[in-house]
């Protein structure tokens, strides 16, 4: 905890879990998605199905979805944003079950490319969040750091090719971590680098043949 | 992030060591600890200071919140105090203290900006304090700021000691904590010496220990604007005392540890769940059923 924790973030109230944490959550969502998306659908879960009205939580994670700051003095009135940018959004309840975090969010994204994404997310306090589930994936991604999230085939040494590449472009690795459905299936990396991380970067790790896919999540906080 | 706990005791027996005022030994340490210059820091916490002005005054227009269950209160008292009959019990700097943290309070319940030092809930209190010290002893924005780095430094050692978050230790661990963030950094901006700035402190705690957390529905608004308020004046006492050169029996650093066991002491129901004490009021029940049948439309 350093001093510009304690005097901030800057941002628009009332809740720093229920506002500003959704707010960052809609922006990790789109990241994710990998651009504003066209249709949403939102399912909120625990505390955020119950007083996301008061606290503006939906409010704010329709301005996340449209890349805006949780300190945006629009969020507001992002739905009317949203509205007239052709982003067609509902909010459902949904029950996750009790070992799920009591401010979660499951999305249900489509790009205008026609992409859909499923994203699971939560806000964990103090506007800190966690992504932990992409597509049915299980994930762990703060957003503090920007990443580099794949899908691959799960087989010997294709975290070191990874890594290998990534220290060959300067590009330093924060934290690492490595999920898998089953043995020898389908595997997934979160890779948290210290700086951005550009195409080319993307382009020479997709063209890995073990790596089914490759995005890049910037940083939200 | 270091992983010993800070302590504000070793603090102002460091900056005793060297031959520089408190404050600017806080600026040089956390110019450090963040990697930046001190003129650099100076600029962010002016940059802060510019938000909470703003905040302030977006809550004294009046503003209600987004359930229209408060707003309005931060203006009314500064009207009121324009009235001929107003009967004026507060004086003047604790009275700007008030409506000030109110009107932040307010600010941040209609969804305004403001700065969450040390958090949205508790983010009235600082600029509370700041802007009626500014106002009535004419501050300059550098003694602001460097006020600011002196109450950003308590709440780092009672976030590393205890918490700073309502869920975790209560009400105390919020509004609570900003009292004495804002009492230490009044203290500092005062003339009091790094002593007196831990006297502060620990009286605030003292003063407040066991304070829960029962928001009205769960919201940020009953009875949170008011204890912005409430403990803004918390931190004008603890700076009046500890001025005038009255000690504390029990030190800063303890004070905050007695606020960390208590806050482990609340049962969860006490901590921002919404559980107990006001929000299961008859009043707030009927108003929370109202308002969540509401949100099923």
């Amino acid at each position: 905890m350093n001093l510009i924790d304690v005097i901030g973030p800057v941002m628009i109230g009332p809740s720093s879990s229920h506002t500003a944490g959704a707010a960052r959550l809609g922006l990790l969502a789109a990241s994710i998605l990998g651009s504003q998306p066209v249709k949403a659908e939102l399912f909120l879960h625990g505390s955020f199905a119950e007083t996301h009205k008061g606290h503006g939580t939906d409010l704010a994670l329709i301005a996340g979805l449209m890349g805006w700051a949780p300190d945006d003095e629009r969020i507001p009135e992002s739905f009317e944003y949203a509205k007239n940018a052709g982003l067609d959004f509902c909010f459902q309840k949904i029950d996750l079950g009790t070992a799920t975090h009591p401010n979660t969010v499951l999305f249900k994204l489509t790009a205008n490319s026609g992409r859909e994404c499923e994203i699971v997310g939560s806000s964990i306090g103090g506007g800190q969040v966690l992504v932990s589930e992409i597509d049915g994936f299980p994930v762990e991604l703060s957003g503090r750091l920007p990443a580099l999230i794949t899908n691959h085939e799960d087989k010997p040494g294709i975290i070191s090719v990874v890594s290998t590449l990534l220290a060959n472009m300067s590009v330093n690795i924060a934290t690492m971590r490595v999920f898998r459905t089953n043995k020898g299936g389908l595997a997934s990396m979160v890779i948290e680098c210290d700086n951005a991380i550009d195409s080319c970067v993307l382009n020479a790790i997709g063209s890995i043949p073990a790596i089914r896919s490759i995005r890049f999540v910037d940083k939200v906080l | 992030m270091k992983k010993d706990k800070l302590s504000l005791l070793r603090l102002i027996e460091e900056s005793q060591q060297q031959d520089c005022s408190f404050q600017d030994f806080l600026l040089q340490y956390n110019a450090k600890e963040l990697e930046t210059t001190p003129e650099k820091l100076l600029a962010q916490m002016k940059a802060m200071l510019k938000v909470m002005r703003g905040s302030i005054d977006y809550g004294l227009t009046g503003v209600k919140s987004r359930s229209n269950l408060t707003g309005g209160d931060a203006k009314k008292l500064l009207a009121a105090s324009g009235n001929e009959r107003f009967v004026g019990i507060l004086g003047e700097k604790a009275f700007d203290a008030v409506v000030y943290a109110m009107a932040v309070g307010e600010c941040n319940a209609a969804m305004g900006r403001i700065v969450a030092a040390p958090t949205a809930g508790a983010s009235g209190v600082l600029p509370g304090v700041f802007f009626s010290l500014a106002k009535h002893y004419n501050l300059s924005d550098d003694e602001l700021a460097k006020g600011l780095v002196v109450a950003g430094t308590i709440g780092m050692v009672i976030g590393t000691r205890a918490s700073l978050a309502g869920a975790t230790g209560g009400c105390q661990a919020e509004c609570g904590s900003a009292g004495a963030m804002a009492a230490g950094a009044a203290v500092s901006m005062l003339g009091g010496n790094a002593e007196q700035v831990g006297t502060a402190v620990a009286i605030v705690f003292k003063n407040i220990l066991g304070l829960v957390c029962d928001p009205v529905a769960g919201l940020v608004e009953v009875p949170c604007i008011k204890r912005n308020g409430a403990c803004a004046l918390q931190a004008l006492l603890a700076a009046e005392l500890s001025l005038a050169g009255i000690t504390s029996f029990i030190n800063c650093d303890e004070a905050i540890d007695a606020m960390k066991e208590v806050g482990d002491l609340l049962p969860c129901a006490l901590r921002e769940t919404a559980g107990g004490g006001l929000a299961l009021s008859p009043s707030a029940l009927a108003w929370a059923k109202k308002y969540f049948a509401q949100g099923k439309e």
